[in-house]
C-alpha cells in the first residue's frame, strides 16, 4: 500500500493540486482568487505532463559530448547517445507551450479584472451580479454605454 | 478532384490558410489608421476563403491532403491534414469571416473607440487564424494551442463590447474562466492519450488505439476529459453558461462571428476525436454517444428553447436558441449512424449561416435605432424593410420552414431519428421546433404586424442599415434559401464528412 502511494506520489500531488485549483475557481467570490485557482489548476497539468516524461533512471535529454576526444566529437557523441537512457523530452517542450498559453490567459484575465474594477468599483462577483441584476430590472439597458468607456 | 488554384498556392494552401491571418493579424495591430487595418483584414479573409474553397474542391471524392510542417514527416512532425470532414468547416469559417469583416466596417464606428479599432481587427484575425488552425491541424497538442489562441483572442474581442455595455467585461471574464477550464480539460485528455499511445499525431493515435481496443482504462479517462473539455467549448447543455453573456454583450460583428463559427469549430473537434481518433464501435463510446450526447442534446433543446421564450433581450433569445440548436447537432452525433452524423453535420453548416444572418440583422437594428429588446421590434418591418426581410428569412430557416436550409437539416435529422427507431427524438425535434416558432414568432409578429412607434406624432423615419451590413446579411439570407431549395451541395459535403467519420480511420 505504502509503496503504491510512494510510486504514484507525483500523480497524487497532481490530483490534489487539480482539485484545489478547480475548487477555488468555483468557490471563490473574488475574481483575483478565481484567477489564482485557475493558475493552480493549469499548473497541475504541467506537472502531469512532466511526470509522464520521466523515464526511471533516465538522464536529462542532453546529448553528451565526450570530453576525452580531440576535435568536436559529435559523431562519437551520437553513437554514445544511443546507449544512454534519456528521459522523454517531448512533454517538456509541450509544457513550455502550455506555460506560455497559461501566462497569456492570466494576463488577459488580470487586465479584465482591472477594467471590471474601474467600471463596477468592485471585484467581488456577488456585488457585480447584484449590480447587473438591478440594471436588468430597471430596464435601462443602454445606460451603461456612458460609464463603460 | 483538383482545386482551381494553381501551383504552389494549391500545395501550400493547408498551411497558408492558418499562417496568413496570423501574420497579418500581428501587422494589423501596429497599423496607424484603422481603415488600413480593416482593408488588410478584409483582403486576408478573402484570400482565406479562396484557399478554403480550393481545399474543399481538392478533398472531394475522399481525397486527403497531408502537409508536413517544416518538412518533418508525420507522425514525428506536426501534420496538417485536410479531408472531407474539415474542409467544409474551413470554408464556413472563412466565408463568415469575410462577411463579418465587411460588416465590421460600419459596426465598429458605433461600437469601438477609434484608437482601439486597429487592435480590434488584429484580435479578430488572430482569433480567425486560431479557429482555422484548430480545424486544419492533425496533431492533438497543436489543437490545444490553436484552441487557446482563438479563445484568448475571443476573450479580448468580447470584452471590447464594454464601450457599448459594461456587462461585456463580466461576460468576458466568465468566458475566460470556463473557456480555460475547458481547454485545460482537453489538454489533460490529450496528455493521457499521449501516455497511452506515445504519439500526438491523430492518425497514428487512432492506429494505436485501435490495437488496444476496449481494454485501455487510460484511454477511457482521456475520452472523458476530452468530451467534457470540448463540451464546454461547444456549449453543450449544462456547460453552456458562458454563452448567453458572451453572445449578448460582445460587439455585434463578433457576436455573429462567434455564433456562426466558434462553437462549430469545437463541434468539429468533437466529431474528429469521437469518430476518427477513437473507435465509435467500442462499448464505452457508444454508451457516451447514446446516454450522454444525445440525452443532453435533447434536454438542451427543451430547456434552452423555454429559456429563449422568456428572455426580453433579443440577443439573449438568439443565444439560448443557439444552445438549443447545438442540441440538434449533438442528437445527430449521438445517433452514431451515417444518416444521423450527416444530419448533424448539415445542421452545423446551415445553423452557422442562419445564426450568422440573425445576429448580423440584430446588430443592424442596434446600429440604427439602439434596439435590443424584443418589445422594441414594433414596426421594424416598415422602418427597415430590407434588413427585417433578411432577418425574417433567417428566422423562418431557424424554425425549419420548408424551402429553407433549416428545413433540410431538420428533416434529415427527423429521418435519421425515425430510421434509428428513436421516436422520442422525433417528438422532441417537432416540439422544440414549435417552441422556436414561439420565440422567433414573437419578434416577427412585433416587426410586421404592429405599427411603428411615433415620435412627435409622426412615424419614425425609415432608415436602412448601411450597405456593407446589408451585403453580408443578404448573402447569408440568400444562402439560407438556396441551400433550402437546392440542398445537394451541402448534403453532398455532409455525406462526405460522414463517410470520413465512419470510414474506419482518417
Amino acid at each position: 500500500m505504502l509503496s503504491e502511494i510512494l510510486s504514484h506520489f507525483n500523480y497524487i500531488v497532481v490530483i490534489f493540486l487539480m482539485m484545489t485549483g478547480l475548487y477555488v475557481v468555483f468557490a471563490a467570490d473574488n475574481l483575483i482568487k478565481k484567477l489564482v485557482g485557475l493558475s493552480v489548476f493549469q499548473t497541475s497539468v504541467f506537472l502531469l505532463y512532466i511526470t509522464m516524461g520521466k523515464v526511471s533512471g533516465g538522464k536529462p535529454p542532453i546529448i553528451e559530448k565526450s570530453y576525452d576526444s580531440h576535435g568536436d566529437g559529435y559523431g562519437e557523441a551520437a553513437g554514445k547517445a544511443a546507449e544512454v537512457l534519456y528521459s522523454n523530452p517531448l512533454p517538456h517542450v509541450l509544457i513550455l507551450t502550455a506555460i506560455v498559453v497559461g501566462v497569456a490567459t492570466l494576463a488577459v484575465g488580470l487586465a479584465l479584472v482591472v477594467r471590471i474594477r474601474e467600471v463596477y468599483g468592485t471585484i467581488e462577483e456577488e456585488e457585480i451580479d447584484r449590480i447587473n441584476y438591478g440594471f436588468n430590472i430597471d430596464g435601462v439597458d443602454e445606460a451603461a454605454s456612458g460609464d463603460g468607456s | 478532384m483538383s482545386g482551381f488554384l494553381t501551383g504552389w498556392l494549391s500545395v501550400e494552401a493547408p498551411v497558408l490558410i492558418v499562417v496568413l491571418p496570423l501574420i497579418i493579424g500581428a501587422i494589423c495591430a501596429v497599423m496607424p489608421k484603422d481603415k488600413i487595418a480593416w482593408l488588410l483584414a478584409f483582403i486576408t479573409t478573402l484570400i482565406c476563403s479562396a484557399l478554403a474553397f480550393d481545399l474543399v474542391m481538392q478533398t472531394r471524392g475522399e481525397q486527403v491532403l497531408s502537409y508536413a510542417l517544416g518538412g518533418w514527416d508525420p507522425p514525428f512532425g506536426i501534420e496538417y491534414r485536410i479531408d472531407g470532414l474539415n474542409a467544409p468547416v474551413l470554408l464556413l469559417i472563412s466565408v463568415i469571416g469575410v462577411i463579418c469583416t465587411l460588416y465590421a466596417l460600419s459596426s465598429t464606428e458605433a461600437e469601438i473607440e477609434p484608437k482601439k479599432r486597429a487592435p480590434f481587427y488584429a484580435a479578430f484575425l488572430i482569433g480567425f487564424a486560431g479557429l482555422l488552425g484548430m480545424v486544419t491541424t492533425g496533431d492533438a497538442f497543436n489543437v490545444f494551442v490553436f484552441l487557446e489562441i482563438s479563445s484568448i483572442a475571443t476573450y479580448v474581442l468580447v470584452a471590447m463590447g464594454a464601450s457599448r455595455d459594461r456587462r461585456a467585461l463580466n461576460s468576458a471574464f466568465n468566458y475566460l474562466i470556463l473557456g480555460s477550464i475547458g481547454a485545460t480539460f482537453f489538454v489533460i485528455g490529450v496528455g493521457f492519450l499521449y501516455m497511452e499511445t506515445g504519439t500526438l499525431n491523430m492518425v497514428d493515435m487512432a492506429d494505436k488505439l485501435a490495437v488496444m481496443g476496449d481494454v485501455s482504462r487510460v484511454s477511457q479517462v482521456a475520452f472523458a476529459f476530452i468530451v467534457v473539455g470540448l463540451g464546454l467549448k461547444l456549449a453543450m447543455f449544462s456547460l453552456h453558461l458562458w454563452l448567453p453573456g458572451a453572445y449578448a454583450y460582445s460587439p455585434t460583428a463578433i457576436t455573429a462571428f462567434l455564433a456562426a463559427t466558434a462553437t462549430k469549430a469545437a463541434l468539429y473537434l468533437l466529431f474528429r476525436f469521437v469518430f476518427t481518433v477513437f473507435d465509435p464501435s467500442l462499448e464505452f463510446i457508444g454508451a457516451t454517444l447514446t446516454w450522454l450526447l444525445a440525452v443532453l442534446g435533447v434536454i438542451g433543446m427543451f430547456v434552452a428553447s423555454f429559456q429563449a421564450i422568456f428572455q426580453s433581450d433579443a440577443r439573449r433569445v438568439l443565444a439560448f436558441s443557439s444552445v438549443a440548436q447545438v442540441g440538434y447537432m449533438l442528437l445527430g452525433v449521438g445517433m452514431g449512424t451515417a444518416l444521423g452524423l450527416s444530419a448533424g453535420y448539415v445542421h452545423l453548416i446551415n445553423h452557422g449561416i442562419i445564426k450568422g444572418a440573425l445576429f448580423l440583422a440584430l446588430g443592424a437594428f442596434w446600429y440604427r435605432y439602439g434596439i435590443v429588446r424584443v418589445s422594441d421590434f414594433k414596426g421594424l418591418g416598415k422602418i427597415m424593410p430590407w434588413t427585417m426581410s433578411a432577418f425574417t428569412i433567417a428566422a423562418l430557416a431557424l424554425i425549419g420552414v420548408p424551402g429553407t436550409a433549416g428545413f433540410v437539416s431538420k428533416f434529415q435529422l427527423l429521418t435519421a431519428a425515425a430510421d434509428n427507431g428513436w421516436w422520442w427524438a422525433v417528438g422532441a425535434i417537432v416540439v422544440t421546433s414549435i417552441l422556436a416558432v414561439i420565440y422567433m414568432g414573437r419578434m416577427l409578429e412585433a416587426a410586421w404586424l404592429q405599427p411603428a412607434p411615433e415620435v412627435n406624432g409622426k412615424p419614425v423615419q425609415k432608415r436602412e442599415a448601411p450597405l456593407p451590413m446589408l451585403v453580408g446579411l443578404w448573402t447569408l439570407a440568400i444562402a439560407a434559401i438556396v441551400f433550402g431549395i437546392v440542398p445537394s451541395w451541402p448534403v453532398e459535403l455532409a455525406n462526405g464528412a460522414a463517410q470520413v467519420m465512419l470510414g474506419g480511420g482518417l
